[in-house]
């Protein structure tokens, strides 16, 4: 990363005319173009999967993914990588679950959740900051310590009775055309759209590009380098509260296994939706549609009807396959393959 | 200058320690039949697998890579020379076995050749581009295995995982066999630095005439090749193929070994004795834990305890050479820069 982010000589750069897409929204392009033709492709070959419902669904069932792919957008951004995400899911039900069962009022349990959410990122942001330790082993730790957690809280699946929690899985705001969305899927748009406007209309958000394009030469310039990272593992972190929050009103349990290998998912909605994975570059609204893509891919899934478990897998592989060489194809960078 | 094995190998001599301290049993070695048995020899042998996967693993994170999809690879060629050895007319023929062996790393040379071709090819990012055979791979091998455990008795199969050769385990001996080829080949030749200059920088590498492509899309095939052998030794130490659990998170593991023994995930510098020391002290945490009787549940937590500690003593050694930071604040913010609004643009890179 150090010769390679210098100011890129005159033949290289690519002249852009007006109105042309930059390196940092054509990938984003890409993604929503193939989105698109995800769903043409699905409206042709099924009966009634052209709808409104549909769409909607993808937000309903993929709320909390959209908002760990948010906190996760953040640090992939500043060039790391958080691996907890899933795990902390997981460990939020639970301790939302134990707790109400415990005879706590739904809001504290909340604000609790979200507390341990943003203690233990802000946690594991100190030690990546401060101790220099690689994200990818302290998240990995940070995985197994909340994992670990959950099965000392419970091993057992838990039931959420609660009537606050129950009557937010339940409710359904209905939209014009005959359509409803979960709250869940109206606060993960809001969360898109708050982060969206963090990273592109406040000073934090330009620290955190500027990190992740070159984080010697952010600090040359005098912007708050440690602070800019270990706050975005305390947004990812109560991101992934949030999500288990979100994701405890979605199945009204608290289990220690749920949401296994979520962190990849995640990680996976942020690199379809254009973020470099070096960090730097990247759109929040990407990840969105990084996670609709996943979504659809599971709709298709669930639409074929006929397959079997592992046929699923394979499927979603291939289609995973097909678009991320799609989008490679079609977003050309001059850097080119390693 | 201190050498940055230091602290892995502390925790590895704690580990060792506090073993001997609390189960003397541990350092007991018995031979029967000729054969070596023992605690210490359990390491060696159930680490093998993660180690010789980890081996492999630290020149694909060499390359500034990383791959993801070695697990899946491991259940495949389980499922491979199970499924081969079970259908056969005659399956308990030392034939049957090299058969279903030669069947099973051939596909796992193909499955690197494939992802060798996402990531050198196509040039899609490593985590990705392995990403999809972590995800459709378990898939496979459940197809291949017909969603059942298949279970199998060819004594010339279970040698791999569970024979003895002058007295030592075969899976330690293939492993060690392993160990000194990779280290004799890069370390003995240029291939190591040309490996690691890669991984510096890929683009400079080719334009010095390093054929760059060739040597990210080999570590590929290196590591597939290498978690099908790993596989067969999980296999037929079970005499079975689980394709939904064999080697589940062996890919973490494997990672966090390279990463003990003190290779930077960031690419361009490597340690294969310490990716070796790293295997070794995961390993000898595991079977801690196992011996001790610390509650099951609590293993993830105390496992993450060791990590972070051992990380934490490393991590001074591990960056403080490369770059001199300021710890703490930074000076006063300056007054905002408008130079920073503009992301580097992708075309940069």
């Amino acid at each position: 990363m150090t010769a390679t982010t210098t100011a890129p000589a005159p033949g290289t750069t690519r002249r852009r005319r007006p109105g042309m897409p930059s390196g940092q929204t054509l990938p984003v392009l890409v993604t929503f173009v193939l989105f698109v033709a995800l769903f043409t492709v699905g409206s042709l070959r099924y009966d009634s999967f052209f709808s409104a419902q549909v769409l909607l669904n993808l937000f309903v069932d993929n709320a909390f993914l959209v908002v760990l792919a948010v906190g996760m957008t953040f640090v992939i951004l500043t060039g790391g990588i958080d691996l907890s995400v899933g795990a902390v899911v997981a460990l939020s039900g639970v301790l939302a679950a134990r707790l109400l069962a415990a005879g706590w009022a739904p809001v504290p349990v909340m604000l609790t959740v979200l507390l341990v959410g943003l203690a233990l990122g802000t946690a594991m942001g100190a030690v990546i900051q401060h101790l220099e330790v690689q994200p990818f082993v302290v998240t990995l730790a940070g995985m197994f310590l909340a994992r670990g957690m959950c099965f000392v809280i419970s091993v057992e699946s838990i039931p959420i009775r609660d009537p606050l929690f129950t009557a937010i899985a339940q409710s359904a705001i209905t939209l014009p055309g005959d359509t409803f969305v979960s709250p869940s899927a109206l606060l993960a748009v809001a969360v898109v759209a708050v982060a969206a406007y963090v990273l592109h209309s406040t000073r934090f958000g330009r620290s955190v590009y500027a990190v992740g394009g070159n984080e010697h030469s952010a600090m040359l310039m005098g912007l708050p380098v440690a602070r800019t990272k270990v706050a975005v593992y305390a947004i990812s972190g109560t991101c992934s509260a949030l999500a288990g929050l979100l994701f405890g009103f979605y199945s009204l349990s608290g289990y220690s296994l749920a949401a296994v290998g979520t962190e990849l998912d995640a990680i996976a909605a942020v690199v379809i939706g254009g973020t470099l994975l070096s960090g730097g570059v990247g759109l929040v609204v990407g990840s969105l549609l990084g996670v609709l893509v996943l979504g659809i891919i599971q709709t298709f899934i669930s639409f074929e009807g006929t397959l079997s478990s592992w046929w699923t897998r394979i499927v979603i592989g291939v289609l995973l396959l097909v678009f991320v060489v799609l989008q490679r194809l079609l977003v050309r960078t001059p850097s080119g393959a390693p | 200058m201190r050498s940055p094995l230091l602290w892995p190998l502390l925790a590895l001599a704690g580990l060792l320690l506090y073993n001997l301290l609390v189960t003397p049993a541990f350092f007991a070695l018995r031979v029967q039949d000729g054969h070596l048995f023992g605690s210490v020899v359990d390491v060696l042998r159930n680490g093998a697998p993660t180690a010789l996967i980890a081996l492999a693993m630290t020149l694909v994170i060499a390359t500034r890579g990383i791959d993801l999809s070695v697990g899946a690879s491991v259940a495949i060629s389980g499922a491979v020379a199970c499924t081969w050895i079970a259908g056969s007319p005659d399956p308990t023929s030392p034939g049957t076995a090299v058969v279903a062996v030669l069947l099973a790393v051939g596909l796992c040379l193909v499955l690197g050749t494939f992802n060798g071709f996402l990531v050198a090819g196509l040039g899609i990012q490593p985590i990705i581009a392995t990403l999809v055979l972590m995800t459709a791979g378990r898939g496979l091998a459940q197809l291949i295995t017909d969603g059942q455990i298949v279970t199998v008795s060819n004594p010339f199969f279970s040698g791999i995982g569970g024979g003895f050769l002058l007295g030592l385990p075969i899976p330690v001996l293939v492993t060690a066999a392993a160990f000194a080829v990779v280290a004799l080949v890069t370390r003995r030749t240029a291939l190591g630095l040309l490996v690691e200059s890669v991984g510096v920088n890929p683009t400079a590498s080719r334009l010095a005439g390093i054929r760059a492509r060739g040597i990210v899309w080999s570590v590929y095939v290196l590591a597939a090749v290498c978690a099908g052998v790993a596989g067969l030794m999980i296999s037929s130490t079970v005499n079975a193929a689980d394709a939904n659990n064999a080697g589940l998170w062996i890919e973490l593991d494997a990672i966090l070994a390279v990463v003990i023994g003190g290779t930077l995930l960031t690419g361009g510098r490597y340690s294969i004795t310490g990716t070796l020391v790293g295997a070794l002290v995961l390993q000898t945490l595991t079977t801690t834990v196992y011996t001790t009787g610390i509650r099951p549940e609590v293993t993830l937590v105390f496992k993450a305890l060791v990590i972070i500690a051992v990380c934490l003593l490393q991590s001074p050694k591990l960056r403080g050479s490369s770059t001199r930071r300021r710890r703490g604040s930074p000076p006063p913010a300056a007054p905002p820069t408008p130079l920073v609004t503009e992301p580097t643009p992708a075309s940069a890179r």
